[in-house]
């Protein structure tokens, strides 16, 4: 079947990225597509690579772009929700005039119309948040 | 049409899970996660409110279950344990996903 994830949270709130990432895994183990993961709200702040967590701390970016890198996943970063919080890929930053860009590996940054294409195209639409 | 509700916050900090109770009916199948799994508690003040939902399946994430230390002899008769491939199989098996957040 054709799943997608909406995770509305970042990594430091309560669980649900936690839960998102556990679900997902467990959906592609099962043999099902995960058509896109699409993080909105404070959920944009999985895709930021300038988190330094401790070293015996879980690291959900890292986790999310490994994920990624072995199954082709689409890891979409809602670009206002983005914006806000700083999240920023190469072309953004240009844009906008910043010095720098911190979009982690294996995500991208584009606009709720891809949420919106996920609920039509997949069979399931499962929300993480708050 | 079946729709399956997850749960993820506790019946004791936010109205989310009276509020999901209040809309199931029959065809319909609840899942608690992350807090959400203080719901299926027995011998609590919401334990009646969860186990008066007549016909409406009850499902507990069990890593979730495990690591707040509730075990399942402390669960509401009925409530079954799921693991991650468990959500995954709920998911797919009802026509729609309501998560109460």
């Amino acid at each position: 079947m054709k799943l997608s994830v909406l995770v509305n949270e970042g990594p430091y709130q309560h669980q649900a990225s936690d839960s998102a990432l556990l679900f997902t895994k467990a959906a592609l183990e099962k043999g099902h597509e995960i058509f896109r993961v699409f993080f909105y709200h404070d959920g944009v702040n999985n895709g930021t690579r300038f988190t330094v967590p401790p070293q015996d701390d879980r690291n959900l970016q890292e986790s999310w772009t490994a994920l990624q890198a072995e199954h082709e996943l689409d890891l979409v970063v809602c670009i206002a929700a983005a914006q806000r919080r700083g999240i920023l890929d190469e072309n953004e930053a240009e844009r906008q005039g910043k010095d720098g860009n911190n979009i982690a590996p294996g995500f991208r940054i584009s606009g709720l119309g891809q949420l919106v294409e996920a609920g039509i195209e997949s069979d399931r639409l499962v929300v993480f948040g708050d | 049409m079946s729709m399956l509700h997850t749960i993820n916050k506790s019946p004791f900090e936010k109205t989310s899970f009276e509020a999901c109770l209040n809309h199931v009916n029959g065809d319909s199948s609840i899942l608690m996660i992350e807090d959400g799994v203080y719901g299926a508690m027995k011998g609590t003040a919401f334990s009646e409110k969860v186990a008066a939902t007549n016909g409406v399946a009850l499902y507990i994430l069990g890593p979730d279950m495990q690591a707040r230390g509730i075990s399942e002899d402390r669960l509401i008769d009925g409530v079954k344990v799921v693991d991650y491939a468990g959500f995954v199989d709920l998911v797919t098996e009802h026509d729609k996903v309501q998560a109460w957040l």
